[in-house]
């Protein structure tokens, strides 16, 4: 049981790469803390005690989605009663309440609606930039821009490029699941492969803008098909070095369609983001995104390596439609609050991962 | 180097002294502290096995004179909710109970004003009646001597006639922090520490188990907190009348007291801590209700061993807002999961069924 540990140390300490193999094998291991102490180590390596978060606002601008993914709770089709789409007034509202409170980042996705134009994303990253100049917009997963590129009958890089020129700032992880297709038949038949998840966050890279990496986890995949998922990662940032953060996803079973999953317990939460902070070793940060791990295995996680908590947040709706059941905002002041708690130094970042702020005295805040 | 003094001591099985405990509590990292006590644990139930208990709670009465500050379900007698059952309705819940495979009745109320022990006595009687399979497992220390007190009962003679009308055992409610420096603050009307260990104390004289509980995260220090372990350490060593220790962490919605929640960083560190100080006690619990499911299986690595009760009911805690609700079989998995053997137990820790 010890010695995955040991081998994994060996080759970490030689700046060696751990395999798939090595992977699978601390998957398999039942020894939490020699798991958790290796990540935070390697954390600590890499980040200090310095524990990242951001002021931002989640705006989800409609559930309407040509998809019915199995997994989700959030999406309707359309003319479903429950189904909504934000008209750009009140985006630009919800902007503005952002802007006020202090937000650096948007965080926008939304379902693949099936009526609205290209020209309305396009027009929505125009005037929320228009409107909040200074604000950072971090919009649309790989499936989204896959999504734009087969209804304006565009090139996936003329789409990524028009997003860019009107403001997009960066692009989310979302939609990568689990990336294999074994996996993807069971919990989302209709969603692009992951083949094409992976080609279309390429080009994303190569257009200059960063994103980030989720894997969607505790369903019907099995540790193989988490370490497979995270080779693809690893191998893809190897060309681009486009991914910011990797933000392991915990699968939230309420109102959902697949049976018997009942998403991951707290150990498997806390050991798999240790794990990935020891295999992607060109991975910068690891985030804990409380919405659907909830804060206290969020914070704890702060001491397996993981060194980002994501973001205020302020309305949530596709974790929650699920079941989750954290809050829907933390202040900025219960973020640093828990960092603190952990005995880490808070930052505020910005969506480039710039530092915006570090609160290393509480006498300061 | 003290870490490794302590660490010596633990493996040859000695007792943790408090500045050892403070030592831990307040210079080690919560990895290191989780797996000290995670070899404890281990080297106490090397079987793997994690217990639960059907259980349900009833509280009998929301009507209470303490009026603790940290409190969100007390009512004064004149208030629009208070409530007192009947007979008849516990009836119907314990029922309910039996029907599920219950087999512990965690009957608490507030500390009611006038109720005295015929009540309870009566009450008590019909339930070994109508449900023998069930044990009652009720009342706290503070709601012991208001009975006796309206009943001019001495505290023996008052638990010598809930025990001879069928009281089994004690829940450990009502500890808070065991230091009179933070009751005065937290509740300031609830009997002091030292009656709190006196009933205990008698009851274990009478051959009544009990448990022993921790509300932590309400203002405490550390160095108090660490009293609270060493002062249950103590009532164990005296007596041998403790079956489990629980600690579960301040909830300020909707109390007087208010104020931050205990983060999980916090309750992981108080439960391993627990496991490492109380050698003495078999049983450290995981509170789910508190805590929720996830925080729960992570406890069980943290020194836990026994995930408490179903709780079919609960209102105190989710009178503060928080309610996690658990099924038995979610109980299992949560266990099993974890690589644990889950058991269900009786409310005095025999096993009634491996899964």
């Amino acid at each position: 049981m010890n010695d995955i540990i040991a081998q994994v140390r060996a080759k970490i300490d030689t700046g060696q790469r751990i395999s798939d193999a090595d992977a699978l094998q601390l998957f398999e291991s039942d020894d939490l803390f020699g798991i958790g102490q290796l990540a935070a180590d390697i954390n600590r390596s890499k980040n200090g005690d310095k524990v990242l978060f951001n002021v931002n606002r989640h705006i989800n601008y409609t559930n309407i989605c040509v998809n019915q993914c199995r997994f989700c709770a959030f999406s309707k089709e359309s003319g479903e009663p429950g189904g909504y789409t934000y008209n750009l007034s009140q985006i630009l509202e919800k902007a503005a309440e952002a802007n006020a409170a202090g937000a650096t980042e948007l965080h926008m996705v939304g379902g693949l609606h099936p009526e609205l134009p290209f020209d309305f994303y396009l027009r929505m990253m125009a005037t929320i930039k228009a409107n909040n100049p200074h604000m950072k917009i971090k919009a649309f997963t790989a499936v989204e821009i896959d999504y734009f590129s087969q209804i304006s009958k565009l090139p996936v890089e003329e789409v990524i490029s028009e997003l860019k020129r009107l403001g997009l700032d960066s692009t989310p992880g979302g939609g990568a699941e689990i990336l294999c297709a074994e996996v993807r038949n069971q919990i989302c038949p209709e969603k692009i492969s992951g083949e094409r998840w992976l080609e279309v966050t390429e080009k994303i890279h190569n257009s200059g803008l960063k994103s980030n990496a989720t894997m969607l986890f505790g369903h019907v995949e099995n540790y193989a098909d988490r370490v497979d998922h995270m080779a693809k990662l690893r191998a893809l940032q190897d060309k681009t070095a486009g991914f910011q953060s990797f933000i392991p996803l915990a699968f939230q079973p309420d109102n959902t369609r697949i049976p018997n999953a009942k998403g991951p317990g707290g150990l498997d939460s806390l050991k798999t983001l240790a794990i990935s902070r020891i295999y992607l070793d060109n991975f910068q940060h690891i985030k804990a995104y409380w919405i659907m791990l909830g804060l206290k295995i969020a914070q704890v996680a702060l001491s397996f390596g993981v060194n980002d908590l994501d973001g205020t947040v302020v309305e949530e709706k596709i974790g929650h439609d699920a079941g989750a059941d954290s809050p829907q905002k933390l202040e900025k002041q219960e973020i640093i609050r828990q960092i603190r708690n952990a005995g880490k130094i808070p930052v505020e970042r910005d969506t480039l991962y710039q530092q915006v702020r570090v609160y290393d005295d509480i006498a300061n805040d | 180097m003290i870490l490794q003094t302590i660490k010596d001591k633990l493996a040859s099985g000695q007792t943790l002294c408090r500045e050892d405990a403070l030592f831990l509590f307040n210079n080690t990292g919560l990895l290191e502290l989780g797996q000290m006590a995670d070899e404890q644990r281990k080297r106490r139930h090397p079987d793997g096995q994690v217990s639960f208990v059907v259980d349900r709670n009833v509280n009998y009465s929301n009507i209470c004179c303490c009026k603790c500050r940290f409190c969100a379900f007390y009512c004064d007698e004149n208030d629009a909710n208070a409530y007192l059952l009947s007979y008849d309705e516990i009836f119907a819940k314990v029922q309910e109970l039996v029907d599920h495979g219950g087999t512990q009745l965690l009957m608490q109320g507030g500390v009611h004003p006038s109720l005295t022990i015929d009540w309870f006595e009566e009450l008590f009687i019909q339930l070994g009646q109508r449900f023998p399979s069930v044990q009652i497992h009720s009342l706290s220390p503070a709601e012991i001597i208001q009975i006796a007190q309206l009943s001019d009962l001495s505290v023996t003679e008052c638990l010598q006639r809930l025990q001879a009308a069928g009281l089994k055992s004690i829940p450990g409610g009502g500890a808070e922090v065991l230091v009179d420096e933070v009751r005065q603050v937290i509740s300031p009307n609830k009997i002091g520490w030292r009656r709190w260990a006196d009933v205990m104390e008698q009851a274990h004289a009478l051959g009544m188990k009990t448990t022993a509980t921790l509300m932590f995260g309400c203002g405490e220090t550390p160095a108090q907190l660490v009293e609270h372990l060493f002062r249950v350490r103590e009532i164990q060593q005296r007596t041998g009348g403790l079956s489990a220790f629980i600690s579960w962490s301040f909830q300020p919605n909707n109390t007087e007291l208010g104020g931050d929640s205990a983060t999980g960083y916090d309750y992981l560190r108080v439960v391993a801590l627990s496991r490492l100080v109380l050698d003495n006690i078999d049983n450290i619990q995981a509170s789910w209700v508190t805590q929720g499911d996830k925080m729960a299986q992570v406890a069980l690595r943290f020194g836990a061993n026994d995930l408490g009760g179903t709780m079919l009911e609960e209102n105190v805690v989710a009178a503060t807002g928080v309610a996690f609700r658990m099924t038995q079989q979610q109980l299992i998995d949560l266990a099993r999961d974890a690589g644990f053997t889950p058991v269900r137990r009786t409310t005095g820790y025999e096993i009634l069924e491996v899964y």
